[in-house]
């Protein structure tokens, strides 16, 4: 476990978002190291789909610096930018709590579509590609190299030619992993990956996040209420409610936090099984 | 029943056979025992009868034989069991169309280019043609934006129309020739799909159709009250003829006929025009499948599938949008001045939003997104509406009822499948189902 948060790659400050009377981001700072993977949980309602897409700029945020600080120095400000620009120059990839595939595509066309901007510049923006220069035949080649690495990446390789809608609830999820690395992010935003998943999957989902982030460089920021996914894998927890954190730290710290406990997590079976004894046997006297 | 042998998967009950080929042999005598037997002949002082025997045996024994192949070779196979039948008749029937589908455009493309020269074919069949050929243009040009990009633009007429301007009025007041003006049309057609494009970025759904809707009709009423500058009502006339390489279609030296040695013809005129469409419509098919498979094409169709999706991969779907209608612009531009010098008089009255209803018509009736689809779809409307033309007043009620019925046959279109832009083992079509239909739709 690698605890990267000294040099963050994503800043967060100050984060407030406001829907006409519901403060639904209140006051929210925290920072997404590099190379960690960083779980964003809470109860439903507590504002973690929104902090994604302030992030990711679907929202834009009522107050707040959200800041993405690349390795070579350049910083982006993510609040100020296109929603498109976010995963075109901000390198900040993401992914759907409902998926949202290419579903009358196949899963090689989802991911050509996934590494649009390198391909239209080497199509000359498309003047040159339709001539059929030889730059853009060989950009092409290495586009799909890159598509049939994901692809044995999530094991998708034997589905390449069908179509995205056909495949079964759990590859889909993992297709639309892969077409956000396909992007080339430096840091991953997953919105509840493993939602639907049954434990194998979900035991697989871990592996493929743990070899992106030790593999590509990647840093990985989730929401998710599944706690074999957030426990075994995180590196960094933190934990919202009514859209304010109310803590922050490793799974160790996390797990055994009071108001995280009454929050979210709740008492453990052994507690339960102590108050119960209690109440029957002062029942019994 | 009597005596039933199988071999191989056949089985033949032969009782039943025999009786039902006794049966073929009398309805058999009794139709063509009185018809062809007897046949009357004009003779000296009125008709005489005649009997044919022998044709009426031959007529009778066929027919019969034609039954027994049938016994022999389809009714006898052993009935499969239900379901593994249903799955195998249905890979079959993909494969055949497979089969089918490879071969048939092929051979549609060479019927086209021998179809001017075959005997039967005459000035009115040619002058069809041509008109066909137009709207299988502008359909393979709107299907780019309707069927590739997903967005539903009933005024698409209006890129038409500004393609026949733009050659009309170039031609009167710099007297530039067609060839000039050809792509000058299609770029101020593409510039004002752009101009389009802007206000209707942001809308979605019908909101989306409806304004597109209200810019074909600005155009229209523009150019009907722009009396100065467009004739109005009156609408351009004298639009020059085009020629073949500087070679006008006249009788005289240093003309077509002339030059090549030929007798003159009014037809060679119109057998040029025949070429001169079907070169455009197929610039427009091969630039079209060209973009399909180039990052843009991609995109307009990852568009059509989920422009959220789009947003989160980096993709600008502003500048997407606008090259899907610069795009579609652009060929309705092209086909318009081909109209415009092929009548040699355009008025505002030819562009009226029945002609983008007829024309996004053909492309749902092809089904979106398909190529061919689009090509069947202009023979079937035009050409029925020509077939149609006795019928006068119940022309459209005809017409209407063919649409209700093809679409709950077809809902999908006639061509529903998509096939992928590019594969990794093998092409397979992607079932009309799972695609999406975009916006306003």
């Amino acid at each position: 476990m690698s605890v990267d948060i000294e040099n963050p790659f994503l800043t967060v400050e100050h984060l407030n978002m406001r829907f006409g009377g519901l403060l639904a981001v209140d006051d929210l700072s925290f920072d997404v190291g590099g190379r960690d993977i960083t779980a964003l949980i809470g109860p439903n309602g507590a504002g973690k789909t929104t902090v994604f897409n302030c992030i990711t700029g679907f929202y834009k945020p009522t107050e707040g610096c959200i800041t993405a600080h690349h390795p070579d120095g350049k910083k982006y400000m993510l609040e100020r930018m296109d929603d498109f620009k976010i995963p075109k120059t901000a390198k900040v990839a993401r992914t759907f709590q409902n998926i949202r595939l290419f579903s009358g595509m196949t899963v090689l066309e989802n991911l050509m579509v996934g590494q649009h901007n390198p391909l239209m510049v080497a199509s000359n923006f498309t003047f040159g590609g339709i001539f059929g220069l030889k730059g853009y035949k060989d950009a092409e080649r290495e586009a799909v190299e890159l598509a049939k690495y994901w692809m044995e990446q999530t094991g998708l390789t034997k589905r390449a030619d069908d179509a995205a809608g056909d495949l079964p609830y759990g590859d889909q999820r993992k297709l639309e992993i892969a077409r956000a690395m396909c992007t080339r992010p430096k840091l991953l935003c997953l919105d509840e990956p493993a939602a639907g998943l049954n434990p194998r999957e979900s035991d697989e989902l871990n592996r493929l996040l743990l070899f992106i982030r030790e593999e590509r460089d990647t840093g990985i920021l989730l929401i998710e209420h599944d706690m074999n996914v957030v426990m075994g894998i995180s590196d960094h927890i933190i934990v919202l409610d009514y859209g304010k954190k109310i803590a922050d730290g490793t799974p160790e710290e996390i797990r055994n936090d009071p108001s995280v406990i009454a929050a979210y997590l709740g008492v453990g079976d052994e507690e339960v099984d102590e108050v119960e004894q209690e109440i029957v046997e002062g029942a019994g006297q | 029943m009597a005596q039933t042998s199988s071999t191989g998967g056949r089985q033949f009950d032969i009782g039943k056979i025999a009786k039902d080929l006794v049966f073929t042999a009398l309805i058999a005598v009794v139709i063509f025992g009185s018809t062809i037997t007897f046949r009357t002949v004009s003779a000296e002082g009125g008709l005489a009868l005649v009997s044919r025997y022998d044709i009426a045996f031959y007529v009778i024994a066929a027919v019969v034989a034609g039954r027994l192949l049938l016994w022999i070779f389809f009714w006898s196979r052993v009935p499969v069991r239900k379901e593994e039948k249903k799955t195998t008749l249905k890979e079959r029937t993909t494969a055949l169309r497979e089969k089918l589908g490879k071969g048939f455009a092929p051979v549609l493309l060479i019927f086209a280019f021998v179809f001017p020269f075959l005997p039967f074919v005459d000035r009115y069949l040619l002058d069809l043609s041509i008109l066909i050929l137009t709207y299988v243009m502008l359909g393979w040009g709107l299907n780019i934006v309707v069927g590739l990009a997903g967005l539903l633009d009933l005024g698409y007429v209006a890129f038409y129309a500004i393609g026949a301007y733009s050659y009309a009025l170039l031609a009167q007041y710099f007297g530039f020739s067609f060839w000039m003006c050809l792509p000058l049309a299609g770029i101020l057609a593409a510039f004002w799909g752009v101009i389009l494009g802007f206000p209707v970025l942001r809308l979605r759904g019908d909101y989306l159709a409806i304004v597109t809707l209200a810019f074909g009709e600005i155009i229209r009423v523009v150019l009907l009250n722009w009396y100065q500058f467009t004739g109005g009502p009156d609408g351009i006339s004298g639009i020059p003829r085009p020629s073949f390489f500087g070679l006008p279609f006249r009788r005289g030296e240093g003309n077509f006929a002339d030059f090549f040695g030929l007798d003159y013809s009014s037809t060679q005129r119109i057998i040029f025009l025949y070429f001169l469409i079907l070169a455009l419509a197929l610039l427009t098919n091969f630039v079209t499948n060209r973009l399909r498979r180039l990052p843009i094409g991609r995109a307009w169709e990852a568009l059509r599938e989920d422009e959220i999706a789009c947003r989160s991969l980096g993709l600008n779907t502003t500048a997407v949008k606008l090259t899907a209608f610069a795009t579609g612009g652009m060929f309705a531009g092209f086909a318009g001045s081909f109209f415009a010098t092929r009548q040699g008089f355009i008025s505002p009255e030819s562009f009226t939003f029945i002609e983008s209803a007829l024309i996004l018509a053909i492309v749902v009736l092809g089904g979106m997104g398909s190529q061919i689809g689009v090509v069947i779809a202009s023979v079937a409307m035009i050409g029925g509406f020509e077939i149609f033309r006795e019928a006068e007043q119940y022309r459209m009620l005809i017409f209407g009822l063919a649409m209700v019925i093809i679409m709950i046959w077809r809902p999908r279109g006639l061509i529903s499948t998509r096939i992928p832009s590019i594969f990794l083992k093998k092409r397979k079509a992607v079932s009309g189902d799972m695609v999406a239909q975009g916006e306003g739709h």
